[in-house]
């Protein structure tokens, strides 16, 4: 243990391949185009109240939401507006008070007990990277396969193609603590990837990350949402982010929180960085920022 | 554990500052150094030789008496002596079997309490009031009361070995239980893991390093517990080796099995942290040789 085995100096320096057009009209295997009609995600009339010892706490007000398949829906809002509630009820931590969740035509919540066979179909990336300290990164990545019962060869090749995709090869055998923390963020959102998840549920993955690697894993983050063809939730309270990364922006607005407003991004994709700079981007910016203001 | 979804026992994570002890960034040449890893190895020795040397101070400058301070040299020759002798064997091996019995009883014991206690919370609670009262009597008071009921043969140490060792084993497990991380757990929870796989994956791993650290505390009390039995009764053992030199007014030989003794606990106490170094050389504990 004297000696790091791992060139742990040099951050990998992966920048993700240009997309090419032909890989957004063919997401995967999945037949539907962008834009067509089929629902990733369903929520209808979802209420949440926590009971605490202080009295309830109205978290959720009546939430209804669509997301197509293979969108991505960016959720912004205040802190403390409910974003984190609603996404631990879409990924099945929390049951809804009241309302349903369906994921593809199936009910996710049924009475109040989970469905696990529609959860366990969810890839979820928290605010912090969780990853286990005992794991090293490749075992951490391939727990889903291992959960599933994949084979340990099997899921040592799947894990390592993850980690090349989030860039991380070479570190397949360090331990989290290792790495930076947007290395462990990547290897967070590799394990979220390891079961071909048909829903990415991200609850500001990149919250605790300085800009610029900010900007990088959004970039990371379109590539492989484009190569995938995933539904993406991502919340983040910044606006520029939710902007830069959705095809619709959802603005929730706290106690108790609903949805204020949903604007559809237009922009061309791919998007560089160059796209934030343009008067298009900054007119959604600033009209998602005065929406925020209104509240007071 | 409790997996009920249908309670709002549930919690947030983010937005919780709590550090993570074993997740923190390490900065990884912390203590790895060559040389740090060796200063002990240069340490130790010359604090030994430092020690033997104020000692043969104190016999032959100061003049302490033979008695009260036998010389290095005199200890060394009882040394000798003791080796010599062929019982010495057996005695060395019925207080080993002793503390490794009494060890052994406390971890499986222990590791079983604690990880009860450490999950049902109302029955902690319930036996909270008769732990506090066991933990705070001074419990090698009791060896009389062993020998009463077990005899003077090896029972009645390996009772105390275990009942000293119990404790810190089982605390700390009960805490170990209850220290899974919320986020691993919904890690776990998101992936729809089954009990076992929960289990297997997350509360032992999280457990191990708290059932290292009261194992280290453990096997230091185990041998107490063994000697302290061997003081009081019984005719076997380097405890009871303690008591008959003293009887004989021989302090060489009564120091040969102090230096003993001190060798065995640091023998044992050395196997228990190589094997944790072993078993949990993620952790944060191994990496920086605490
Ligand atoms: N476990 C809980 N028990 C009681 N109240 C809770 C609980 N979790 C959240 N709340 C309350 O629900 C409301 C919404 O919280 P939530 O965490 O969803 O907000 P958020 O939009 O994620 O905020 P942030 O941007 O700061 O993460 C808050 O008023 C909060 O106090
Ligand atoms: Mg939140």
């Amino acid at each position: 243990m004297t000696t790091q085995q791992t060139p742990t100096a040099t951050t990998p320096t992966w920048t993700p391949p240009p997309v090419r057009r032909d890989e957004f009209d063919a997401p995967g295997d999945t037949a539907e185009p962008m834009g067509s009609r089929a629902v990733g995600l369903r929520v209808a009339g979802v209420d949440k109240t926590y009971a605490t010892r202080r009295g309830d706490v109205h978290a959720l007000s009546n939430i209804d939401l669509e997301v197509g398949r293979g969108e991505f829906v960016s959720l912004v809002g205040r802190s403390g507006c409910g974003k984190t509630t609603l996404l631990r009820v879409l990924s099945g931590l929390l049951a809804p008070t009241a309302g349903t969740v369906e994921a593809g035509e199936r009910p996710a919540w049924v009475a109040g007990r989970r469905d696990d066979t529609v959860f366990a179909e969810f890839g979820l990336v928290f605010q912090e990277a969780n990853l286990f300290p005992w794991f090293t990164v490749l075992d951490n990545v391939a727990l889903p396969l291992k959960l599933r019962g994949v084979s340990k060869a099997q899921r040592r090749t799947r894990a390592a193609e993850l980690c090349a995709t989030v860039g991380l090869s070479g570190f397949e055998d360090s331990y989290p603590r290792e790495l930076s923390g947007g290395m462990r963020q990547r290897a967070a959102i590799a394990r979220a990837l390891a079961c071909d998840p048909s829903v990415l549920l991200m609850d500001e993955p990149f919250g605790a990350l300085d800009a610029m690697t900010r900007d990088r894993m959004n970039l990371e983050l379109q590539h492989i949402h484009a190569v995938s063809g995933t539904t993406v939730v991502f919340v983040t309270h910044s606006i520029s982010e939710a902007v830069f990364l959705a095809d619709r922006v959802v603005l929730l607005t706290p106690r108790p929180g609903r949805i204020r407003s949903v604007t559809p991004i237009d922009l061309p994709r791919p998007r560089s960085v160059e796209v934030e700079a343009t008067a298009e981007f900054g007119e959604l910016v600033v009209g998602l920022r005065r929406q925020l203001d209104e509240e007071d | 554990m409790t997996t009920s979804l249908d309670r709002d026992t549930d919690t947030r994570t983010d937005g919780d500052p709590a550090p993570r002890a074993v997740d923190a960034d390490a900065t990884p040449a912390e203590g790895e150094s060559p040389w740090m890893r060796r200063l002990p190895w240069v340490s130790g020795p010359l604090m030994l030789l430092a020690l033997v040397g104020v000692w043969q101070f104190a016999v032959s400058v100061v003049g302490v008496s033979e008695f009260i301070l036998p010389a290095p040299a005199a200890v060394v020759g009882a040394l000798g002596d003791l080796f010599a002798d062929p019982e010495i064997g057996s005695h060395i091996g019925i207080t080993l079997l002793e503390v490794l019995a009494g060890f052994g009883i406390a971890l499986v014991v222990g590791i079983a309490v604690g990880a009860t206690l450490g999950r049902i919370a109302w029955l902690q609670r319930a036996v909270q009031p008769a732990l506090v009262a066991l933990q705070v009597v001074p419990k090698v008071a009791f060896v009389p009361i062993f020998v009463i009921w077990f005899g003077f043969g090896p029972t009645s140490k390996i009772i105390m070995a275990a009942l000293l060792a119990f404790f810190p084993i089982m605390l700390n497990v009960m805490l170990g239980v209850r220290s899974v991380d919320r986020g691993h757990r919904d890690v776990m929870r998101g992936l729809g893991a089954s009990k076992w796989a929960t289990f297997r994956d997350m509360e032992l791993p999280t457990t191990l390093p708290y059932v290292f650290a009261g194992a280290e505390v453990a096997i230091v009390f185990s041998v107490i517990g063994a000697i302290v039995g061997e003081y009081l009764g019984g005719s076997q053992g380097l405890g009871y080796l303690v008591v008959s030199s003293l009887n004989a007014l021989d302090a060489p030989r009564l120091f040969a099995v102090i230096v003993l003794l001190a060798v065995l606990g640091s023998l044992l106490y050395v196997a228990v942290t190589t094997t944790k170094k072993l078993v949990i050389p993620w952790h944060d504990s191994v990496r920086t040789g605490v």
